[in-house]
């Protein structure tokens, strides 16, 4: 079995994009409501994931 | 109007078991909403859960065994093994295989626990899903 190796970057944003898309189809009724709601969701882990980011940056300094 | 004519066949509709899907939604992923007529629904939620398991397996991701101790010890671990039974048919099919990676140090292998468990997760979210929409509490 092949052994897949990404970054912590790449596999936060991996993570947040299939949790994304699954909070999205159970959180709304309605698609455009579910895409809207999937994309919000994504934002708000990445923005977190920045934030959060730097947090620890400057904290280890 | 149509939003009162909606609520008015909704309510005229009986409410299905919920069971049964629930039941067939944990133990293959997704299939649950087939059994509902939205097929859609099941095979993204479906796919979303087992692309998560897949991507977990890839990076090497350790199950989690049942441990009792201290009060952090029984969450995490409890928590982490009824997770990782939630993944249903995924989770048995895999230790029928014989996987069984080692819970090493490193980001990989700690990430794959995580999407392992996440997988879980999404399993839990859909099983719920399916309940409301088999028990007519949402559309």
């Amino acid at each position: 079995m092949p052994k897949m190796a990404l970054s912590h970057f790449e596999m936060a944003i991996l993570f947040s994009l299939i949790t994304s898309v699954a909070l999205g189809i159970t959180g709304k009724t309605g698609k455009q409501e579910q895409i809207r709601y999937a994309a919000y969701c994504f934002g708000s882990f990445t923005l977190a994931l920045f934030g959060l980011g730097w947090l620890m940056y400057f904290g280890h300094r | 109007m149509t939003t009162e004519v909606k609520k008015e066949v909704a309510a005229q509709v009986p409410a299905q078991s919920w069971f049964l899907p629930v039941l067939l939604t944990w133990v293959a992923p997704g299939a649950g909403y087939y059994m509902l007529q939205t097929p859609l629904r099941g095979a993204l939620m479906g796919g979303m859960s087992l692309l998560m398991f897949a991507l977990g397996l890839l990076m090497r991701g350790a199950f989690f065994e049942a441990q009792t101790g201290d009060m952090l010890t029984t969450v995490i671990y409890c928590g982490g093994y009824a997770a990782n039974l939630a993944s249903g048919s995924l989770y048995f099919l895999a230790k029928a295989f014989g996987y069984n990676a080692p819970d090493v140090a490193g980001h990989v292998v700690d990430y794959g626990t995580k999407f392992l468990v996440g997988s879980g997760l999404i399993n839990i979210l859909a099983m719920v899903d399916v309940y409301e929409i088999a028990a007519r509490k949402k559309s």
